[in-house]
């Protein structure tokens, strides 16, 4: 259960996230709409601890923890997961090896046995079958080369190896076609389960066609102006997010 | 003796060896325990203080006695080196034979040591040469090392300097690699107070090709300079240089390299790279990339960049699971991968990746 209480931020002396108050039970994906600008990246990068975000009101508790007190390594060995919506180059990191490491690193901290070369190849190899990836995907560099679609699947493939029991998709949408959307969506849908919840940020609906949400959520202006059900988004979608901040 | 080159030398304007010359050394203690000796299965060529040390060495076929040194050249080093040299390794590879690994190690714990070093392969040999050279204590190695290789030859060159904290470390390493020979080096530079490694490769004959890497990984206030000249003197030649730096609290890194293209050398090409991680912000770096072009049909491009870790590129792997520490480590480790482009050799690329995590862990 991942609980964000009155939640504000800044970049520098920009206030971007004004109390967002938003609960995302077990087993629930839930979906932030909004407009650009509205602070959607922001909450991704708040919610995993990246530097240069000052939170100046408000709390974030999962699993009962308090997660801002946290480092970005301990909240992703508690069980979170961001999918960036620019993933990262590593030139001279493996794939291979910076995704042994990162599982080894989430195992150890949540106290299971490392994996072995033979074990984690073998497990890596049926994720990049589901995932319909190339196993030269494990040889190349990280992202290096990679096409936009490749990325975002790559990504899928780290949650898909992680197990996190909350994903934050940060416009895991965007750049990419609609077999790789469904690609992507599919990898997010077969971890559902009643122990595993999403927070989908998306700008366009489209997403949400393939990742149905139990509840849609419109941020603008840094905070929630409405929620509701998945027919909220079919509603943005026709009517554009005109209005919304005074709603 | 010759005097210490001084910095109103262009070739030596960033490297200053007035400490050096302040110095004086007693002679090296003649009694000394065995060195600590890299776990690899190969014949081994021993020195203890600049002496050859028989007893920790494996008899080699291919060792050839000392002789005396007759210094042409005009680099004041090598001249110093002539004027002292005692000892060191005379190795002949026979043309068209393939000697394998030899291990080279120079230990050191006091005095002033000239080790000259001279490797000869004939046309078509081939030779992995890994040498290590550490030490304790205070004390000035001085080495040249001087290598011929015959037309179609091949020389690995590893080495590994990790001399005491407290050490000089000059070296000179020249070499002439004819026709279709090649030259391939990589040097890890992680010790001594002040540390030069000063190469002078001469490409003689069509389609020679030499790889002059490095990787400098220093902190405190150690001072490493790395220095090339590549000649280009025949036409088809290859040279490339990857010198990668990664520089903590205030240390110095220092990269000069030169190439040469004489007016026959048509169709060279040449590629020249410097890249710093500078990780702290009182770490220094100079470079100074100079390319000599003579021919007009020649290919050579060189770069240069200096810059601290990438906080996006931190947490990402953080972002995964993976502790600061560890992060910062990999992207270290990642950030050398092209300069260990040419250690090829399974054990001793494994030996130089020990050094470089021990050097990280006890940074």
């Amino acid at each position: 259960m991942l609980e964000i209480k009155n939640l504000s931020a800044r970049i520098g002396d920009k206030d971007i996230l004004r109390g967002v108050t938003l609960s995302v039970p077990d087993g629930e994906i839930h979906a932030i709409m909004g407009p650009n600008g509205a602070g959607k990246s922001t909450l991704s990068y708040v919610l995993s601890g990246r530097e240069g975000y000052e939170v100046t009101g408000g709390e974030v508790i999962y699993n009962g923890q308090d997660i801002l007190a946290l480092t970005p390594e301990a909240r992703a060995a508690a069980g979170m997961f961001l999918a960036f919506q620019y993933p990262v180059e590593l030139p001279g990191v493996g794939n291979a090896n910076f995704l042994r490491t990162a599982l080894n690193a989430v195992r150890r901290a949540r106290g299971e046995a490392e994996l072995d070369a033979v074990a984690f190849l073998k497990l890596a190899r049926a994720a990049l079958k589901n995932l319909s990836m190339q196993d030269d995907m494990l040889k190349r560099n990280v992202n290096v080369g990679f096409s936009g679609g490749e990325k975002k699947r790559n990504e899928v493939l780290q949650m898909a190896l992680l197990q996190p029991g909350l994903a934050i998709l940060d416009e895991t949408d965007s750049g990419l076609d609609i077999d790789a959307l469904k690609i992507v969506a599919e990898g997010v849908n077969a971890l559902r389960s009643p122990a595993f919840s999403a927070l989908v940020i998306t700008h366009y609906q489209r997403l949400l066609d393939y990742i149905v949400p139990d509840k849609v959520h419109v941020l603008a202006a840094g905070r929630i102006v409405r929620s509701g059900g998945p027919e909220l988004a079919l509603e943005l979608e026709a009517h554009g997010y005109a209005g919304l901040e005074v709603a | 003796m010759t005097a210490l080159p001084t910095q109103r030398l262009e070739s030596w304007r960033y490297t200053d060896l007035r400490a050096l010359g302040a110095m004086s050394f007693a002679e090296a203690p003649a009694a000394f325990p065995p060195p600590e000796l890299p776990d690899i299965a190969a014949p081994r060529l021993v020195f203890v203080n600049g002496l050859f040390d028989a007893a920790s060495s494996a008899a080699l076929p291919f060792a050839r006695a000392f002789l005396p040194v007759a210094e042409a050249d005009e680099l004041p080093l090598a001249r110093i080196n002539a004027e002292q040299a005692r000892d060191g390794m005379t190795l002949e590879i026979p043309a068209g034979v393939d000697a394998g690994v030899v291990l080279l190690v120079c230990h050191a714990s006091g005095g002033a040591l000239h080790l000259r070093h001279r490797v000869t392969l004939g046309a078509g040999a081939a030779l992995t040469l890994l040498e290590v050279v550490k030490g304790e204590g205070v004390y000035w190695h001085n080495p040249v090392t001087d290598i011929a290789l015959g037309q179609g030859a091949r020389l690995a060159h590893y080495r590994l300097q990790d001399e005491s904290r407290e050490a000089f470390h000059l070296a000179t390493i020249r070499a002439d690699v004819a026709a279709d020979a090649a030259y391939e080096s990589f040097t890890a530079v992680l010790g001594a107070k002040l540390s030069r490694a000063e190469f002078h490769v001469e490409l003689s004959g069509p389609k020679a090709h030499t790889h002059l890497n490095a990787a400098q990984l220093l902190g405190d206030s150690q001072h490493g300079d790395f220095t090339s000249v590549v000649r280009h003197r025949a036409p088809d030649c290859g040279s490339r240089q990857t010198v990668k730096s990664v520089l903590s609290d205030a240390a110095r890194g220092v990269f000069q390299g030169r190439i040469e293209v004489e007016r026959v050398a048509q169709k060279t090409d040449g590629y020249q790279m410097s890249q710093a991680l500078l990780l702290s912000p009182a770490a220094e770096m100079d470079i100074k990339p100079e390319l000599r072009i003579f021919a007009d049909d020649v290919k050579c491009s060189h770069g240069a960049t200096i810059g601290a870790l990438d906080e996006e590129q931190v947490f990402y792997l953080r972002s995964r699971g993976i502790p600061e520490e560890m992060a910062r480590a990999m992207l270290v480790r990642a950030f050398l991968t092209e300069a260990l482009e040419p250690v090829t050799h399974e054990e001793a690329h494994a030996l130089f990746e020990a050094a470089i995590a021990a050097w990280w862990s006890g940074k």
